[in-house]
């Protein structure tokens, strides 16, 4: 499916989805958003652009395989929980940095989890729609 | 309120019921989703269906500002509702590889793995 | 050392990923696979120890207080089945180097097996039902795939039956979730149990506690929601059936334990004589549909069904005494049915099929193959000194003192009696009678030396299980009747929760 006026717009729209899909990466933990929509709202810009410009073209945007995606964020989730584990304190205690950062914020271990999430979530729901994409 | 949402809980249950007890599998998948949609909306309703506000402890305070609805149905929810994902994606995968190993969607056809005196395996 | 609880989780999660990272990497991924196997079986076997030394442990996940967080809990109960399904992971993972197929392996099968583990430990050690739900859901979603992986006919006939029937028992494990959400506010298993004990049982909560029966009944394959059990576990390869067979619906035996006697005790009482009459049932069917079959993968598998029976005629039972044994018939089971399917599998990579009729005079050529399978035939019939026989005992024995269910304890030993009968049927049908002119055992496939070591040593390992608990039963018999009180009197459970006295 080529179709010039969803090629002209997923170029414009693919950096602005993406940058908001980080956006409600990080407001989500007092205020609705979070790694699970933010990780949804990426893998929706990235599939869009699969349909405008080829699954073959999303894959060499996307640089890594999903498969890769889901492990670093199983892995980067899991690490939220150990950190605590590692200073005594039960699996996923919340632990924070003592002083804000700019951006960012105040960040602790539930930042890195929602981290997690966003980027399994992402590779999950792209592993799903590139694969079916692909079969047809 | 209450009741409106046991019918509408209620319906949702005979719904997927029926569906399920058709003989094509599409039919059975979508009366799984809608039953699992009908286990979460009855969560949400014994949860106490209230119009409030979140429920935050406002700073100073011990507890939230009535009226707030029991967050904890809602995360309950949610957690559902992320793994009937998880499950129906899945299930909509297999429907289709069913479809294209067995060459229908009726369950009646589906018979090999029940018959006695008959190498179903996998090899 | 309170975060040991944590450790059956964290390293089935951690072997999964490092399997997922290294994708392309085959070998890599089942060497991996098996180091994360025997670290767990080490950590399940240090909480078991600890368990034992210190009562019952717990922990809330994140350090949020008790009936708010997720709490995780390990009495003996939970700890030794832990600590069971721990060594069934890693048997089956070196089984698992012989057996599976490259395609199952770039599909992701060390994962996958991870993933299930991971679900099973969390159904054991979590605290709290909604938990339960979840890690039930990451098992089920693990065994969907891993049933469903091979894509054949008969699998996918298999996977749509498995997938419908258990979706069903999620929902309904749902709903009673939430409708007991909405009577009690809490789903913190010590929490409801301190709570139901103080109110009289009437009102929703008898049905909440057969929407759970329902739930659990169908994963645990009772009569007569079994079903899909038979028509689905012999599809997959062996490995795959054999943990399954092991621990999934040892999953739900377990759930319906620890539910009916922490929190529905009243009416558990209440109904026992129709969980009785269920057991007997499921042990009678069970039975009868394996004498029917032809074909060693289904006829293990309706087996499976009817030993089912046994441990839930120890929860109907309601003594100690039947506890404790139902416990140590779990472990029992596990090592016997387990040790026989793996043998199967022997049998079906030596001669190319499993169907009776084609195969005989296997013990020619495989005597140690042959004796594998007999000891743990006859350890699944009930014969002394092997380890069916002391856990068997104690089920009858029980059923006995209590004075008025005769009729179960008939029931039970008649069971034992066609399991008997129909162990030495398929034993004498593969292994003992003349080979079949023109069938299977002719010509033995070639196995290489690596291979069939590969698949021996986990089988010899599981029968020589159900040997030393046979001869030597007294350290685990005193561990089970000592979790079967802890879970008649959960006063150390709810207190290990809570904090406070019930």
């Amino acid at each position: 499916m080529s179709s010039i006026i969803l090629s002209t717009t997923i170029r414009l729209l693919l950096p602005l989805l993406l940058l908001f899909s980080v956006f409600l990466l990080l407001r989500g933990h007092n205020e609705p958003g979070g790694g699970f929509v933010g990780g949804l709202v990426a893998a929706a810009a990235i599939s869009l652009y699969a349909l405008a410009e080829g699954v073959a073209a999303a894959h060499r945007i996307l640089i890594v395989n999903p498969r890769q995606l889901i492990a670093s964020g199983l892995l980067v989730a899991l690490s939220s929980g150990v950190i605590p584990l590692m200073t005594g304190r039960p699996f996923q205690s919340g632990l924070w940095l003592p002083y804000s950062l700019p951006v960012l914020g105040h960040v602790g271990t539930p930042l890195l989890f929602d981290l997690g999430v966003y980027l399994l979530v992402a590779g999950m729901a792209l592993l799903i729609v590139l694969s079916l994409m692909e079969e047809e | 309120m209450e009741s409106v949402f046991a019918v509408v809980v209620g319906i949702l249950y005979a719904t997927g019921l029926y569906l399920m007890v058709r003989r094509s599998i599409v039919k059975t998948i979508f009366g799984l989703a809608l039953l699992g949609n009908g286990a979460n909306l009855l969560i949400f309703t014994v949860g106490r269906l209230t119009a409030g506000r979140p429920p935050y402890v406002p700073i100073g305070a011990l507890e939230p500002l009535p009226p707030v609805a029991d967050p904890l149905p809602q995360a309950l929810i949610l957690t559902a509702i992320v793994i009937g994902f998880g499950v129906q994606a899945f299930a909509l995968v297999l429907i289709k590889r069913v479809y294209q190993t067995v060459g229908s969607d009726d369950v009646d056809e589906m018979t090999t793995t029940d018959r006695i005196a008959d190498d179903g395996g996998s090899r | 050392m309170i975060n040991l609880l944590f450790l059956p989780l964290v390293i089935p999660l951690a072997t999964a990923v490092a399997c997922l990272l290294a994708w392309k990497n085959q070998g890599l991924q089942r060497i991996i696979s098996l180091i994360g196997s025997f670290l767990l079986l080490i950590a399940a076997a240090v909480l078991l120890v600890t368990v034992q030394q210190d009562g019952v442990l717990s922990v809330q996940g994140g350090g949020w207080a008790a009936p708010f967080g997720i709490t995780l809990v390990a009495d003996l109960f939970s700890a030794l089945m832990v600590c069971v399904a721990a060594g069934m992971g890693l048997v089956v993972a070196i089984y698992s180097l012989a057996d599976t197929e490259a395609e199952y392996e770039r599909l992701g099968y060390h994962p996958l097996m991870q993933v299930l583990m991971l679900g099973v430990c969390g159904s054991f050690l979590t605290g709290d039902i909604f938990n339960l739900y979840v890690w039930f859901e990451t098992m089920l979603i693990a065994s969907f795939v891993l049933l469903a992986m091979g894509g054949k006919r008969a699998q996918m006939e298999g996977a749509i039956k498995y997938v419908v029937l258990n979706l069903i028992a999620s929902a309904l494990f749902l709903a009673a979730v939430g409708i007991l959400y909405g009577v009690a506010g809490t789903l913190n298993m010590a929490d409801l149990a301190r709570m139901l004990r103080e109110s009289e049982s009437s009102g929703p909560i008898p049905v909440i506690a057969i929407l759970f029966f329902i739930a659990f009944g169908i994963k645990a394959a009772v009569f007569p929601l079994f079903f899909w059990l038979p028509a689905s576990y012999h599809t997959a390869p062996m490995a795959v059936t054999t943990i399954f067979s092991a621990l999934l619906t040892k999953v739900g035996v377990y759930a319906l334990i620890r539910i009916f006697t922490l929190v529905f005790f009243a009416e558990l009482a209440a109904w026992q004589p129709y969980v009785l009459a269920i057991a007997g049932l499921t042990m009678v069917i069970g039975v009868l549909g394996a004498v029917a079959q032809d074909e060693m993968r289904r006829l293990l598998s309706f087996h499976i069904v009817s030993q089912i029976g046994y441990l839930i005629m120890g929860l109907g039972l309601l003594t100690p005494l039947a506890l404790g044994g139902a416990i140590y018939f779990m472990v029992h089971v596990i090592a016997a049915k387990s040790a026989l399917f793996l043998a199967t599998g022997m049998v079906l990579r030596l001669t190319g099929t499993t169907e009776l009729k084609k195969l005989g005079g296997l013990y020619r050529h495989q005597p140690l193959l042959a004796g594998l399978f007999l000891v743990a035939a006859l350890a699944l019939a009930g014969i002394p000194p092997l380890s069916g026989f002391w856990a068997k005992l104690a089920l009858i024995w029980s059923g006995l003192e209590s004075g008025n269910h005769y009729l179960v304890v008939a029931v039970a030993l008649l069971v034992s009696l066609l399991t008997l009968f129909s162990m030495t049927k398929i034993w004498a049908a593969a292994f003992w009678k003349g080979a079949v002119v023109n069938g299977a055992t002719d010509t033995p496939l070639p196995l290489s030396r690596r291979v069939y070591w590969q698949m021996a040593v986990p089988t010899a390992l599981l029968t020589a299980t159900t040997v030393l608990i046979g001869l030597w039963p007294e350290p685990l018999y005193a561990l089970c009747m000592d979790a079967a009180r802890q879970l008649l009197v959960p006063d150390a459970y709810i207190f290990a929760v809570l904090g406070v006295q019930p």
